[in-house]
């Protein structure tokens, strides 16, 4: 079975809801970012969202923006996230998913990025710019080297996407349904409980797969208002924020702090 | 039309290049454009309204004029023009932007927002917008303000708001970005009018479509004027719409050359140029596969040109596919040769040229030659060089 799989039945079971969280990779330094990630999981987060970092991330507002362009200064690139992949994977059993834009990912090579990705521990890509309608490239070269189980293409579901619409990106779903909660782009806030709820339901009645709704969540009263209406949740750019704000503190500082807000961002969900 | 050219299929691919690379939000947005596209291009109110709109607010026909000082410089072949900066606002821009903007007015969206490098198709979106009655906000970069201030005021006299973007190089790019950005918070009322043949399916048949009327005008104007099609056509080209505009309507004709000028900034050696096709790598950008100029890690290069209007690091799918099948080739002109173009034309024939276009002449005067005596080249001459002369006379040293 795989990982997500895995992780989402054992909640299940608990009754609790999946916290996955995105940061970065990269941000602010690669050892950074590593000390980060470990605190999350330590600290109880449920799925890692790796983000590879672009020098133009439309879809995302400016705390990850700036993220991004620090990972960047510091010299992230896919190669060396691949390798922060597999080094977490030494001593976690979470899923990891790798979140990016298209282009790095295609500049590296659909094929070359596959089996790397795999073989570092990777359980999925999320490309924000690479819709149902330009997936079959990507999948058909997944398919050569592994199953969905292996390494699955997570689809978004948004709150424009009609019910037609709808239904195809469920049936093209992989691993879970990220939905996203808010028109918008990441890391600005506003969120209507009603609406989200609504939303994950008409989700439902075309897959079986967990929805994990993300966009607008910052914090454990948000978690705890929506939570209730999928399987679990995303959080983004609070992490970022909480980097940002210790950044001239040292890793040891930021990391525990990105730690102690995964801790209380997953106590509603528990 | 060459029967092997059946470009692009129904989701905007131009083979590999083109598509619709965009997040899901906005995904719905495209698609609706897509639909509208397909059912107002054929509506018959609407084509009158627009051709009526091309007459009689933007000035079309522009001329076709033979720059006869500038042949007999050049010493070859007859280098003709084809007057773009001659229409409204002074670009070829308006042409596309008047077509959108009836466009949105149709879908029953008041909001239009635009990105604008040098301000032209700002100016021109900005444009439209009063005269369709809608509201409008132009993203532009902090480096593009300070080089088009002309532009700026214009924008803002007209009524629409200019928002400044402070990210990245402070130029086209970083525009784009920030317009996107802002449109997938607004998507729902607002209509997006993209300056050039790029972006995500639609867009770059939409915009093509909008031009091609250049190219259609030419094609008649030089067979009256010459009583045959031309031997080359030259463009400038940053995102490609001019090129576009004037090259499509001579696609079957596969006698006649087409050659897209891309600026080599200070020469492609110092890597501060922004020759996406002659020097970039495929990949994606902004809602579309092409040519980009990018690192092996596929993060994005900051392109650079001594005009605004060409600094941009990609370029249109079509191009991509014109240039994969060789029905058309791509030159580079650098900042200095085209400064030099720009005084050119100006003492020679009298007509300021944009810095964009100026790329476009000064490659022109150097192949005039090779070309030869009796030949005829047709020249986009795409805008008016009015909204440089601030830069153009300090880099000028007069």
């Amino acid at each position: 079975m795989s990982r997500i799989k895995e992780t989402f039945n054992k909640l299940k079971n608990k009754n609790a809801k999946a916290l996955a969280g995105f940061i970065t990779a990269g941000d602010p330094t690669i050892e950074g970012s590593l000390a980060i990630a470990s605190e999350m999981f330590d600290n109880g987060l449920d799925i890692l969202e790796l983000g590879v970092p672009f020098s133009d991330p439309t879809a995302d507002g400016d705390v990850i923006q700036r993220s991004s362009a620090r990972a960047l200064m510091a010299g992230a690139n896919l190669s060396k996230i691949i390798q922060m992949t597999a080094k977490l994977r030494e001593k976690y059993n979470q899923p990891i998913i790798i979140f990016s834009y298209l282009n790095p990912i295609y500049r590296y090579g659909y094929e070359r990025f596959i089996r790397e990705a795999i073989e570092a521990g990777a359980d999925g890509l999320l490309a924000v710019d690479m819709p149902i309608e330009e997936s079959e490239d990507f999948k058909s070269i997944r398919n050569k080297h592994s199953s969905q189980e292996d390494f699955a293409l997570i689809k978004l579901a948004a709150p424009t996407t009609n019910e037609a619409r709808l239904e195809t990106i469920c049936r093209a779903g992989e691993g879970f349904i990220y939905m996203i909660n808010r028109v918008g782009i990441t890391g600005t806030g506003g969120l209507d409980p009603e609406s989200v709820a609504k939303h994950a339901r008409q989700i439902k009645q075309h897959t079986d797969l967990p929805v994990c709704m993300g966009f607008g969540i910052s914090s454990p009263e948000d978690a705890e208002k929506i939570a209730f209406a999928g399987e679990g949740i995303v959080v983004g750019s609070l992490f970022e924020k909480t980097i940002e704000k210790n950044l001239d503190k040292g890793k040891e500082v930021y990391s525990k702090q990105v730690g102690e807000t995964v801790r209380a961002m997953k106590a509603p969900l528990r | 039309m060459n029967s092997n050219y059946n470009y692009p299929d129904s989701r905007g691919h131009f083979g590999q290049f083109g598509g619709m690379y965009v997040g899901e939000t906005l995904m719905p947005a495209v698609l609706e454009l897509d639909e509208a596209r397909k059912k107002y291009m054929q509506d018959e109110s609407f084509k009158s309204e627009l051709s009526e709109l091309l007459k009689k607010f933007v000035g079309r026909p522009s001329p076709v004029y033979l720059a006869s000082h500038l042949s007999e410089y050049a010493g070859g072949a007859n280098i003709y023009l084809k007057r773009e900066d001659l229409v409204h606002t002074g670009a070829h821009k308006i042409n596309n932007t008047v077509g959108q903007g009836l466009l949105a007015k149709y879908m029953n969206k008041r909001k239009l927002i635009a990105e604008t490098g040098a301000g032209q198709h700002g100016v021109a979106t900005a444009t439209v917008a009063a005269l369709l009655g809608m509201e409008c906000k132009v993203f532009m970069g902090r480096e593009d303000i300070k080089r088009q201030k002309p532009n700026v005021d214009r924008m803002r006299l007209m009524g629409a708001e200019v928002i400044q973007v402070d990210g990245g190089t402070g130029t086209l790019k970083d525009a784009m970005n920030a317009a996107l950005r802002y449109w997938t918070t607004a998507v729902e009322d607002t209509f997006y009018v993209i300056g050039t043949v790029a972006g995500p399916h639609p867009y770059p048949i939409l915009v093509r479509d909008f031009q091609k009327v250049i190219g259609e005008e030419a094609r008649r104007q030089m067979l009256e004027e010459t009583g045959r099609l031309p031997d080359s056509i030259v463009a400038c080209i940053g995102g490609g719409s001019n090129a576009m505009g004037i090259f499509y309507p001579f696609l079957p004709d596969e006698d006649v050359e087409l050659v897209g000028v891309e600026a080599a900034g200070r020469g492609i050696e110092t890597g501060e140029h922004a020759a996406s096709l002659s020097h970039g790598s495929v990949g994606i950008l902004h809602g579309s596969k092409s040519y980009v100029l990018q690192d092996e890690y596929g993060q994005i290069n900051e392109a650079y040109s001594v005009s605004a209007g060409l600094d941009y690091p990609g370029v249109g799918p079509e191009h991509a596919i014109l240039k994969e099948i060789s029905r058309a080739k791509y030159e580079t002109i650098t900042d200095s040769e085209a400064m030099d173009a720009f005084c050119l034309l100006s003492e020679k024939e009298g007509i300021i040229p944009a810095l964009e276009s100026s790329h476009a002449i000064s490659y022109a005067v150097k192949y005039a030659p090779k070309l030869g005596k009796g030949k005829n080249m047709l020249v986009n001459l795409s805008g008016r060089g009015d909204k440089d002369l601030t830069s153009a006379i300090s880099i000028l040293g007069m």
